[in-house]
């Protein structure tokens, strides 16, 4: 009796499993506040995102790729004893019902070589790339290189190099 | 014979004038928020090449409040994030951020011509001036501060990254070494203490 009430428990946590691993990862995934620090000269440029996962399980962040620069690589800013450093990273894991952050002296995704100036206050098109192969297009805003953040937050700097791009 | 008490007397006065004297070369020390650097590390000194490709020295800014940063501009994330902090503080200084500027100094010299410098600077801040020079000329400033950068391995296309030390100099008007700003920092400290320099006048 008790037998059968665990397998049966057991093939439906299978089922429910086998499920999801059918939905994509990037179905599960919502994207916003993202935004590019655009630099001058066509130097390269972080992009930042959060990353809220809807889904029971985590999924990985393992990239991105955009028709607007020549190269996209995930990256990870440190501090540690007085020295800034730059790494490049395989992945980024974004909890079960949780987000992840790509935020300034943090994660970011590193933009190179644009194949055109990217001009602030257009958005540039990226695709996240999960570690399961499916991928999320996202836009993202090109604030000026001066911005600290995406400028929707509350007393977020807006436009404060407004008179410089104009 | 004098008096013991006359002697007392005239050492009160010696002592007495010696304070004053004291003070006039240095009062009341600032109240600083940050890291007091004040008497601690040498005075501001290079020879470097501006973003407009003139030779320019140190004494070219004394009557300036300085704010040195050692960054590169290919450093996509952390170097712009601490020029975008920079701005937003000489946007709370209002008209006296006129009185003081950030000095960014290249510790990419390969990489970062007068040229690219002053594009990259004044997409920041109006205040800011990119320097250059020989590593040379670069290396003997960072080591003056006791700060340090290294450049990484290059990657197959020959791009590289710089690690680079993340912290902030402040000198006053004559170029004395004042206090440290550093990422963990809270921003209101600096303008405080930035607003102190610039407010202070004659002291030392």
């Amino acid at each position: 009796m008790k037998h059968t009430l665990v397998l049966t428990l057991l093939a439906a946590l299978a089922l429910a499993t086998s499920g999801h691993a059918a939905a994509a990862a990037a179905d599960h995934v919502h994207a916003t506040h993202a935004w590019i620090r655009v630099l001058p000269d066509a130097l390269p440029a972080g992009a930042y995102v959060t990353l809220e996962n809807n889904d029971n399980q985590p999924v990985t962040l393992i990239g991105a790729s955009s028709k607007a620069y020549a190269q996209v690589m995930l990256h990870h800013s440190s501090t540690t004893g007085g020295v800034s450093r730059m790494a490049m990273v395989d992945s980024l894991s974004v909890p079960a019902h949780g987000d992840a952050k790509l935020a300034p002296a943090g994660y970011h995704l590193m933009l190179t070589q644009p194949k055109t100036p990217v001009e602030p206050g257009t958005t540039v098109r990226l695709l996240l790339k999960f570690s399961d192969g499916s991928s999320l297009p996202t836009d993202f805003v090109a604030r000026p290189a001066n911005a600290l953040d995406d400028g929707t937050a509350a007393g977020a700097s807006t436009g404060h190099a407004d008179h410089r791009s104009h | 014979m004098k008096s013991p008490w006359l002697r007392l007397l005239a050492l009160l006065v010696l002592l007495a004038a010696g304070a004053a004297l004291a003070s006039c070369h240095s009062s009341a020390p600032l109240p600083f928020r940050l890291t007091n650097l004040t008497g601690h590390m040498p005075q501001l000194e290079f020879t470097l090449t501006n973003d407009e490709g003139k030779t320019v020295s140190a004494e070219d800014y004394r009557g300036k409040v300085v704010l040195l940063y050692f960054g590169y501009t290919h450093c996509p994330d952390v170097c712009p994030l601490t020029m975008a902090h920079l701005h937003v503080a000489m946007q709370r200084l209002g008209k006296l951020a006129d009185g003081a500027r950030i000095l960014f100094v290249s510790v990419d010299p390969a990489r970062d011509t007068p040229a690219v410098l002053h594009s990259y600077v004044n997409a920041f801040d109006s205040h800011a001036i990119g320097l250059t020079g020989t590593p040379r000329a670069i290396e003997g400033l960072v080591k003056r501060y006791r700060s340090a950068f290294t450049r990484e391995p290059a990657s197959k296309d020959g791009s590289y990254e710089v690690s680079h030390s993340s912290a902030i100099y402040v000198f006053d008007r004559d170029g004395n070494p004042r206090v440290l700003f550093t990422p963990a920092d809270n921003q209101d400290d600096l303008v405080h203490d930035v607003h102190l320099l610039l407010s202070n006048t004659g002291q030392s």
